[in-house]
């Protein structure tokens, strides 16, 4: 028994948070104060950052490579926009839960098939499942708006008291307390034993499918987790915005949430944060001088990542400290 | 009657010189994918950049069609080379993820500068005489360019078919696809199959890119709005199968014209519900090995 309460010792050790984690919301709050006219921004920057967390735990943690994450994402849009929209039920939090169970339904749907594969065959099919519901939500108008987007969503006053201002205010703050408190969630499950069997998977699954690990029950259980967050934070997009359209659902939405987190630093949770920021704050000063010099940017930057930065701007953070500390150049 | 039947053949024919099309262009990425193992994201960038040769050869140097399709495939394979030795090579025993995300990278930057030079906006060029409006065959006419698409595309598959498997090359392209450590073990250079064969399936990808633009129109956001059917002519038909490419190209092909012209709204909805049921049939793609 002594060899098991090692593990939870350490489990709990890696529990404790490090000063340096409470940076990120320190300067979320000082955005707040500092700079009122980036709040409808920092909102948008604050839901893709829970969209990147959710990849994060399928593609940082448990390695499932994936081109079509934006399918549960849309699905969450989707579904807390329809709800509102057709059935005039516009209560933002049971909103957010109708997006979560969206976006679980269809990962347990989807993943129950996709994570039987792998490789090549595995990216494909996400990818294919992706655009197929785009097409479906092309071609069933009468309920998604079509090509034209969905209309008609009002969302009440959070809390039946704070209505949304012009400056997006209510919605910062709402935007931020929900990724916190899913990034508490997050942060608890990737530190827990099932968190651990996740980075076993990821490193070496012969060797957990040797320990007795249900490997393929492990990856669903985390593929369904992920999609429902993923579709809280699509739930989160539409009610932001009050609006909905076929690009919630698109190629190009999943390639970006893949690169913010390749940015960053996946495997890390904050490297979701970090890279999510960079990219869309640069996005929006660069493409405004010249969308061409940001594009090549962009891509430029994803090659270098690729070669020399494997880790993202949080990993060679990490290596240049580990490498000061050491004392080497 | 008459006029569904008429439908019916230039469904057909549309569908047909698609499919010849998407061959051309998908074949190249197959062979890398398969020899190599690479997920090449980039080659619907190297078809879009084949596509622009052509317009700047012929709208600004005079050269006629034909010849700039030719000089096109040797300037895309030629540029290809350095590119394959000195940043792909690097990547071959890279994961999955590392080979999409160096990929989409190079198709923004692609995408980026040729945005930059020639604008967003598909170019036009003017075609030779010949290839204009219709061929009047004596028993029938038919639209000119599109047949013209579907013999270029014959002319290419016999081509390929033949040195695939009957030259020394070929029987070594598909040893080292087989299994590459008992190619190489038996004295198969594999790195120089790899130059060959990528600045070929790059040079073929500049001919489709070329042959597209009276087709579907090359715009810079072709390199990623075609990506997708390549990848799934890729992945549908088998890795490193050029005959399955050939099917899957055609399967594609026919269904997606169909689709659009009885079921104009949803008609690639269907394309994708044949991709994931064929994938999840068989995941090596109808002619790929498991």
């Amino acid at each position: 028994m002594a060899r098991h309460s090692d593990i939870h010792q350490f489990l709990r050790k890696t529990e404790r948070w490090h000063p340096a984690e409470i940076l990120p919301w320190l300067a979320a709050i000082a955005v707040f104060f500092l700079l009122p006219e980036y709040l409808v921004l920092g909102t948008q920057i604050l839901i893709m950052i829970l969209f990147a967390l959710s990849l994060d735990l399928i593609l940082g943690y448990a390695g499932i490579v994936t081109l079509g994450h934006a399918a549960y994402f849309g699905a969450g849009a989707y579904a807390t926009g329809m709800v509102s929209a057709h059935l005039g039920w516009g209560e933002p939090i049971s909103g957010l839960l109708i997006g979560a169970t969206g976006g679980a339904m269809l990962g347990l749907v989807s993943g129950a098939i996709v994570l039987r594969y792998h490789g090549l065959t595995l990216l494909m099919l996400t990818l294919a499942t992706a655009i197929l519901l785009q097409e479906l939500a092309n071609a069933t108008e009468i309920w998604t708006g079509g090509f034209d987007g969905l209309t008609g969503i009002s969302i009440w006053p959070l809390f039946g008291q704070f209505e949304n201002d012009l400056y997006g205010r209510t919605y910062y703050w709402y935007a931020l307390g929900v990724l916190f408190i899913v990034f508490l969630f997050c942060r608890r499950l990737v530190r827990s034993p099932f968190g651990r069997t996740l980075v076993g998977i990821r490193e070496n699954v012969t060797r957990m499918h040797a320990i007795g690990t249900p490997v393929y029950g492990r990856l669903l259980q985390v593929y369904v987790i992920s999609s429902a967050i993923a579709g809280i934070s699509g739930a989160l997009f539409a009610q932001s915005n009050a609006y909905v359209t076929l690009d919630v659902l698109s190629f190009a939405r999943s390639g970006a949430v893949l690169i913010f987190l390749i940015l960053g630093g996946s495997g890390r949770l904050y490297g979701a944060f970090v890279g999510t920021f960079l990219y869309l704050v640069l996005e929006d000063e660069l493409a405004k001088l010249s969308p061409e010099f940001w594009e090549f940017g962009i891509g430029l930057v994803l090659v270098l990542v690729v070669l020399f930065f494997r880790h993202g701007v949080l990993g060679a953070l990490e290596d240049l400290a580990s490498r000061l500390r050491s004392g080497r150049p | 009657m008459e006029q569904f039947a008429k439908a019916l053949v230039s469904i057909l024919f549309d569908g047909i010189a698609y499919a010849m099309l998407l061959f051309i262009i998908s074949v190249g990425l197959s062979v890398t994918m398969g020899l190599m193992g690479f997920v090449n994201l980039a080659h619907g960038a190297f078809a879009m950049v084949g596509g622009y040769v052509v317009v700047s050869l012929m709208n600004q140097f005079g050269v006629p069609f034909l010849p700039a399709l030719a000089l096109s495939f040797i300037i895309v394979a030629a540029a290809s080379i350095p590119l394959e030795r000195l940043v792909y090579s690097r990547l071959y025993a890279a994961g999955e993820l590392d080979q999409v995300l160096f990929s989409i990278g190079l198709v923004f930057m692609t995408i980026a500068a040729v945005t930059f030079i020639y604008g967003p906006n598909p170019p036009s060029i003017e075609m030779p005489a010949l290839l204009k409006g219709q061929w009047d065959l004596g028993f029938g006419r038919f639209p000119a360019y599109r047949s013209f698409t579907i013999i270029a595309g014959a002319a290419i598959i016999i081509v390929l078919w033949t040195a695939f498997e009957k030259t020394l090359i070929g029987a070594r392209i598909r040893a080292a696809v087989d299994n590459r450590t008992m190619a190489q073990s038996i004295g198969i250079d594999v790195d120089r199959l790899f130059v060959l064969t990528f600045a070929v399936g790059s040079g073929l990808a500049a001919i489709g890119g070329g042959l597209a633009i009276e087709i579907v129109g090359v715009s810079p956001t072709f390199a990623i709005y075609y990506l997708v059917y390549f990848l799934i002519v890729v992945a549908v038909g088998g890795l490193g199968s050029t005959f399955g490419v050939f099917v899957a190209a055609l399967i594609l092909g026919l269904i997606d014209t169909a689709g659009k012209y009885f079921w104009p709204d949803g008609g690639a909805f269907f394309i994708y519900l044949i991709t994931i049921a064929i994938l999840l049939v068989r995941p090596a793609g109808l002619f790929g090995r498991e």
